[in-house]
């Protein structure tokens, strides 16, 4: 069903019983061509452009639980393509494209507002590493401008210029960059793999991938085995158990990173704003509840959920940068795990099995990689060819050294990006 | 959450610095090669369980600590002073 | 309306406070809620969406729709919760979220737009045109979207955190948690009793029952008289628990001074506990759940236990003439009540056809309400029966779908809940906290009775648990009724009817039904594509309704549909408290050296540096620019001498027999070859192979060390030692500690450095007997230091350290001394432009991205040792000729500035990524140069010496024409520094 503004018009005057499923319910086939294991964002958007982009559609996507249920349901839904590495910079860049006709293309309105994003940085040494970053977003042609605390106050008068504790220098803008509704990407993705033929199994949960002469064969799940020309692997969270199961051990080490949400406000945080000390990160949703977030709670973690010291950590941010918001009340807080890699950057790339595809490691960007990551990798899969804003994800760096793509500058240490 | 520190008791997890898997108290060989130094900086078992990581009591004793602790359920099984069991692993060799 | 009879509300303490510009009055004790309801208000608020005319609907915290805004200024607090509000003289409150006027509510028209706006309806449209979302869609969404309003203005409040710690936590202060508390405290135990609400005594603050022989509100006050008596045992009223965390750790918010008129300003607002207990019991209770029947939403439609709440705790009725539909036989005490208090009784109707009730008023079995009537407020109910439908006129619905145990807190480690088919809710999973046991009606006891003997049993298992003796109490006589329930979730609607399950969101029974048809079954999509349950009230009221309606049209039962899951906090947290130390300065630790005072004396602006303040630089009367005042100092060093505090730079005292082993470790360079009395350069390693930190370590004796790092990464370094100690060498016989803070370093520098040092040291200072890179203990007016022959600035230079309560007077002395020969102390500006003519290398360079190899220093990494890093530094990624290298950059013109973070491009590519050559790090104006002078990393940047290359900074727009240099732009042989 297309949705439209006559559809609209017509189901609210009829009652609105003539709206049909999203996606069919369905049971696994033996065989596809293609079984994507994992039905979060990337694995959807991923069917989507296998779908759309190259013609195929014997694929599967089987997911664990519901559809969306990883860390897309659970995230700070922040866009941007403001990276700075080679490697990086390009597939960001991509992706953010792509979120520009995310909308018409899927005929979902998943609400992708480029409502802007200020960094801001707090000493000469953070704005000339602000400065290098934003040379290297218009290198690679997209948008930055540097932001004066004169500029900034006309902008966000609610920060704190005059008494913090580490002054307001100044700030990066990227006016593209903003937020979307995290969910309906999910949905909207499913619903468009859904209607080029791909099936969705949900309540599948992969429990072996069988593998003979190096080839990957078959996949063994909660609803049986599935046979398989090609398998992907793009299970964020539980990277390092499925890729175990393929006999792999990865550069990845699981984290829980927390997020907030305030009961609903009236509209007082039009931008999204990062707070170069405290790794603080706010934006007002649609709805009118705060979203923001910080760092990770730095200990490895399968569990979901996360401890006082970070949430206090958060807060305290929040306190430091706008202390306008401290009688917002946090309504509910929740965990993701995230795969952390020693780099701080991704995973796209074919393994040392034949048919064996892994997508990966994507710290805690992974939501504005939705898109790209989908496309990037239906490519990879379909071609054997890496794809080009993709290229550098690969899985060697780390043993080579080549190609590191490093934005924090703190090394081998998964927890620390 | 709260740890066990050795030397100080059960403490706020906010004394300590995590540093990943306590593998990294078996150190290649410099000449160990690209492929065991890779799986030694940069792979990890990651398990969903049991594991056994580093801890430093930063705001505290400031002994590095072996925790062996439950990454699902959180639950902190043990621990022992880093150098202890170094001296053991060695010992072993 | 106010009634006349026996209440917990203070008749002879009257209290005036004002609602939407209203004066009105209340009693001590009461709640605004009570208050408003006690003055006949029953509008209250506006829901989310449809703007629909709301009342309150309960009695307590879960309050979904009384929301509404305190005060004025920077004191504004928004969606406060109606049922909490203690009210107190001179109070203001507002409604919100309506304009222009709660009555009269302009957006209320989406309520007729509703057939428009269900489940998903934003999804499907406003694609069209494109441009359309963000310039005219979404604003208006968001202009609509919210509750209340924040001030804008900063927080002025003062909130607290604190830690406290006990042995047994018990979450609820009703008769469960009163009893379990008295158990443990008798015991001996050390007990925190924690309640949200003012008073103790849960669900017995609403009771007109006997405990024993005495009134439950007695008994009550003789409990806590007793609890409060035991030293042993901290009682926390207005304190909610609102998250259950590892290890025993609950996070706690205790609202300390909102419900006075007049705090005294050493009282925070709110104060955020971090309670680390051995063990807990919830205790929490159950809030009683609404049934799914049309307009169920209307003003004056609320549980039945809020109407027994009011009428016997606040005496107050919310009504004057009250109906009763209830599925259970916990609503008859409200039956009971409202006689005794003399409020007539429109109808009671059960859903059940057995119900046992009998009273001179309406009884309807097996019957049903299907609709009601009355726009700001109920008028009517409707009534299906066996023998039709009848109208009734009614003011006040009292309604009871049945309890919902307060289990959030067992979920909040990923426990999942089961189902009692017996009670029609879920219970708590054993062990889904560890330490945690479940007492009273959270646990499904449902009498008085039951719920005292659960709180002593948990209490005393508890107790042996923790060695102690447990005597078990004697359960005084109390209710003890049966608890009977028949399903009954919603009423099937006619028509354009609409049922709601969660009031605040706006979420009907047709949005979940339409969710469903739209294949999002799973009770995740259901709650995430309606929004059912992520109100302020978190679903408290609504999740269980929805999940049955979800469960019955999805034809599975309710323990297969499955449950979302509660996260903290079980009610929401102001930001203000449980960020209370971070505003202002508050954020991070501030530290000062010994000089602090003295360069606030000399009119020297402070920035940070890390956690540190230092000298920006110090201007002199004539100076109007910090630049005029960088440039005397850079040249006064060049020229004669200048004095730098360099404390902040971290200082490692290392001693032991293995002190070599460990440096030869840590360094890539040889430290056990180094001759005492001397000083070396030493360049350090991540294990990954990239540059950590650098600096020099002296040998001050056989066995003694004394490493410097950089001010970044002190405890860093610091941190590293300990772990190549601790965890791969424990048998090396060393240690060490950081000394940072023990010891205030001067940097003196320039040629006049010995004459300004020559007389204050008991001995004369030679370049012979104090030759480049040496060390030395010395006395300097009577004081013993170390100096150190080392220099920053490329200028012959000492660093000269004093234990630190020395500092201040030194550093005074040090200055007139330097001033007497021309010269002056110098800050950071100047600092760093000596240290880039010189090429010298900061974290502006050693980024955390480069190695040895980038800053040409691989010659530093010594072949015949190991290192940290050395053998990730092989990788042949690391060593590539297409690396950026450490360079100098010069402007061939004169040019305006040259910029750090600027990249750069060969004159003839176009400044786009894939030409991007590598990029400028630091910059100075050298007055030394008379040009800026700047460091870059540029792709094989030591084989380009010579080069033009073209420097682009987009973001300020300056271009600059380059040549590229060798790093070191000043005296790159190094003969100052020897002189």
């Amino acid at each position: 069903m297309r949705f439209s503004g006559f559809g609209i018009l017509k189901q609210g005057l009829t009652g609105n019983k003539g709206w049909t499923a999203h996606w069919r319910n369905q049971k696994p086939k033996e065989a596809y061509d293609v079984v994507i294991i994992g039905g979060g964002g990337h694995g959807l958007a991923t069917a989507y452009y296998l779908a759309k982009n190259h013609g195929l559609n014997n694929i599967a996507v089987l997911e664990k639980g519901h559809l969306g249920g990883g860390n897309i349901g659970r995230n700070t839904t922040i866009v941007r393509a403001n990276y700075m590495m080679p490697g990086n910079s390009e597939f960001y860049s991509h992706s953010l494209k792509l979120w520009e006709g995310m909308e018409q293309d899927l005929n979902f309105n998943t609400m992708h507002s480029q409502r802007g994003q200020v960094a801001l940085f707090h000493s000469e040494a953070q704005r000339d590493t602000a400065v290098r970053r934003a040379n290297a977003i218009i290198n690679q042609g997209d948008d930055a401008e540097l932001l004066s605390k004169g500029q900034l106050r006309k902008m966000l008068p609610y920060l704190n210029y005059d008494s913090a504790r580490f002054p307001i220098y100044g700030g990066i803008i990227q006016k593209r960059a903003g937020t979307a509704r995290h969910d309906a990407v999910a949905w909207g993705y499913a619903r468009g793999a859904d209607s080029r033929g791909v099936d969705l199994i949900q309540n599948c949960e992969v429990t072996g991938i069988d593998i003979q002469s190096g080839q990957v064969k078959s996949v063994q799940t909660t609803q049986g085995a599935i046979w398989a020309k090609k398998v992907a692997i793009v299970v964020a969270g539980r990277s390092s158990l499925v890729a175990g199961m393929a006999g792999m051990r990865l550069p990845i080490e699981s984290h829980v990173l927390q997020a907030f949400v305030t009961e609903g406000l009236k509209a007082c945080v039009d931008k999204v704003i990062s707070f170069g000390m405290g790794h603080f990160y706010i934006s007002q949703s649609d709805k009118g509840g705060l979203v923001f977030g910080g760092n990770l709670d730095y200990y490895s973690s399968y569990a979901s959920r996360g401890n006082l010291p970070m949430k206090e950590h958060v807060m305290e941010a929040a306190m430091a940068l706008m202390p306008m918001i401290g009688k917002a009340k946090v309504l509910r807080s929740w965990g993701g795990i995230m795969d952390m890699t020693p780099d701080g950057s991704p995973i796209i790339d074919k393994t040392d099995v034949d048919g064996l595809y892994l997508n990966c490691g994507w710290c805690y960007g992974g939501f504005k990689a939705v898109p790209g990551s989908g496309y990037s990798f239906a490519h990879l899969i379909a071609t054997d060819n890496h794809h080009g804003p993709a290229a550098g994800f690969r899985l060697d760096r780390f043993r080579t050294g080549y190609g590191l793509m490093d934005e924090e500058g703190t090394g081998a240490q998964h927890n620390l990006h | 959450m709260r740890l066990l520190c050795p030397n100080c008791g059960e403490r706020d997890v906010r004394e300590f610095y995590y540093q990943s898997t306590a593998g990294a108290l078996i150190r290649p060989d410099l000449d160990a090669g690209e492929v065991v130094w890779d799986n030694y900086l940069h792979n990890r078992d990651n398990p969903a369980g049991k594991t056994e990581d580093l801890w430093y009591h930063e705001a505290g004793c400031n002994a590095w600590i072996v925790v062996i602790r439950n990454t699902v359920s959180h639950e902190v099984l043990d621990a022992e002073l880093a150098a202890d069991k170094r001296r053991d692993t060695e010992a072993k060799k | 309306m106010r009634l006349d009879k026996k209440s917990l509300v203070d008749p002879n303490t009257p209290i005036k406070f004002q609602f939407d510009g209203v004066s009105m009055s209340g009693f001590a004790g009461d709640t605004l809620a009570s208050a408003l309801l006690a003055n006949d208000v029953r509008l209250v608020a506006r829901s989310f969406k449809y703007h629909r005319p709301r009342g309150i609907m309960s009695a307590g915290s879960e309050e979904a729709n009384a929301l509404v805004t305190v005060g004025f200024g920077s004191q504004q607090e928004p969606n406060i919760r109606a049922t909490q509000l203690e009210i107190y003289d001179g109070l203001e409150v507002f409604s919100q979220n309506c304009w222009p006027s709660l009555k009269w509510d302009l957006l209320a028209l989406n309520d007729l737009a509703a057939p428009f706006l269900t489940a998903g309806f934003y999804y499907k449209t406003f694609m069209w045109p494109k441009s359309f979302w963000e310039k005219i869609y979404e604003p208006m969404i968001r202009k609509a979207a919210g509750l209340g309003r924040l001030s804008g203005q900063a927080n002025r409040d003062r909130y607290e955190k604190a830690f406290a710690f006990c042995d047994l936590l018990v979450i609820g202060g009703g008769p469960t948690g009163l009893i379990a508390a008295l158990q443990a405290g008798r015991a001996g135990l050390s007990v925190i009793l924690a309640d949200e609400d003012y008073r103790f005594g849960g669900s017995l603050n609403a009771e007109t029952a006997h405990i024993g022989d005495v009134y439950a509100d007695q008994w009550v006050d003789s409990i806590v008289q007793e609890l409060s008596d035991l030293p042993n045992v901290q009682l926390m009223t207005r304190t909610t628990i609102t998250g259950a965390y590892d290890q025993g750790t609950f996070g706690a918010l205790e609202r300390v001074s909102k419900h006075l008129a007049f705090p005294s300003k050493e009282l925070p607002v709110e104060c955020f506990w971090r309670i680390v207990a051995k063990r807990s019991i919830l205790a929490s209770g159950a809030l009683e759940r609404f049934i799914a029947f049309p307009n169920n939403d209307r003003p004056g439609i609320m549980t039945a236990s809020a109407v027994r709440t009011f009428i016997n705790r606040y005496a107050v009725s919310p009504g004057r003439s009250v109906a009763i539909f209830a599925n259970n036989d916990g609503a008859q005490q409200t039956v009971i009540d409202l006689q005794a208090a003399g409020v007539q009784i429109a109808a009671y109707v059960d859903a059940r056809l057995d119900a046992g009730i009998s009273g001179d008023f309406p009884i309807y079995r097996g019957a049903e309400v299907c609709d009601t009537s009355g726009r700001l407020g109920l008028e009517g109910i409707t009534v299906r029966h066996a023998g039709g439908e009848i109208n009734i006129a009614a003011d006040c619905l009292a309604v009871s779908g049945g309890w919902n145990p307060t289990l959030h807190l067992s979920c909040h480690m990923n426990g999942q809940p089961y189902w009692s088919r017996h009670l029609l809710s879920f219970l708590p999973t054993q062990n889904a906290i560890p330490g945690m046991l479940y007492a009273g009606s959270v646990a499904g006891h449902m009498s008085t009775r039951a719920c005292l003997q659960s709180g002593v049993d948990k209490a005393c298992s508890i107790i042996k648990d923790l060695g102690k003796l447990a005597t078990a109490l004697m359960i005084p006589d109390a209710e003890n009724y049966p608890y009977e329930i028949q399903a009954i979730w919603s009423v099937s609607p006619k028509g354009k009817q609409r049922s709601w399950l969660d009031f605040q969101n706006d979420v009907t029974v047709k949005d979940v039904m339409q969710s469903v048809a739209e294949n999002y079954r799973t009770v995740e999509h259901m709650k995430r594509y309606t929004t059912q349950g992520m109100a302020p009230d978190q679903g408290k009221n609504s999740n269980v309704t929805s999940l049955a309606v979800l469960a019955d049209a999805t034809g599975k039962g309710i323990p297969e549909a499955g449950t979302t899951t509660f996260r903290p906090p079980f009610s929401p947290v102001s930001i203000a408290a449980m960020g209370s130390q971070g505003q202002d300065k508050g954020f991070a630790p501030e530290r000062f050296g010994s000089t602090h005072q003295a360069i606030l004396d000399r009119g020297a602006p402070m920035i940070e540096v890390g956690l540190w303040y230092r000298p920006s630089y110090f201007p002199r009367p004539n100076e109007k620019t910090w630049r005029q005042s960088c440039d005397r100092e850079v040249m006064m060093v060049r020229e004669n001498v200048g004095v730098c505090d360099v404390s902040t730079l971290g200082k490692i005292d290392i001693k032991g027999p293995d002190s070599g082993h460990l440096l030869d470790l840590v360094y890539t360079n040889k430290f056990s070859s180094l001759s005492v009395g001397k000083v070396r350069y030493g360049l350090m390693l991540r294990e990954d192979g990239h540059v950590m930190d650098d600096g020099t370590t002296a040998r001050l004796d056989q066995e003694h060390f004394l490493m410097t790092t950089t001010t970044a990464a002190a405890s860093l370094v610091m941190r590293h030692l300990d772990y190549l100690h601790q965890c791969l060498h424990p048998e090396w016989d060393v240690s060490f500690a950081s000394v940072t803070e023990h010891w205030t370093q001067f940097s003196i520098a320039g040629p006049k450095t010995r004459d300004l040092l020559n007389g204050l040291l008991d001995q004369s200072i030679n370049n012979e007997g104090w030759p480049f890179m040496t060390c030395g203990q010395v006395n300097i007016l009577g004081i013993s230091g170390w100096l150190f022959r080392i220099s920053f600035s490329g200028e012959l230079g000492f660093e000269l350290a004093v234990p630190s309560r020395y500092g201040d007077n030194l550093f005074r002395i040090l200055s007139a001394r330097a001033e007497e020969l021309g010269g002056c102390c110098y800050g950071m500006e100047a600092l760093n432009v000596l240290r880039i003519e010189k090429g010298f290398i900061t974290h502006a360079e050693i980024d955390g991205r480069v190695t040895a190899f980038d800053l040409g220093m691989e010659r530093m990494v010594n072949q015949t040792k190991d290192c940290i890093g050395k053998a990730a530094s092989q990788r042949p990624g690391l060593n590539d000729v297409d690396r950026p290298q450490l360079v100098g950059i010069k402007p061939v013109v004169s040019v305006k500035q040259l910029t750090a973070g600027a990249h750069l491009f060969t004159l003839q590519d176009p400044a786009e990524r894939i030409y991007d050559q590598g990029h400028v790090t630091s910059v100075a104006y050298s007055p030394t140069f008379g040009c800026f002078y700047g460091l870059a990393f540029l792709k094989n940047g030591s084989e380009r010496y010579g080069e033009q290359i073209r420097m682009v900074d987009h973001v300020r727009d300056i271009e600059a024409i380059c040549e590229v240099v060798p790093p070191i732009g000043f005296d790159p042989e190094g003969r100052r520094a020897r002189a």
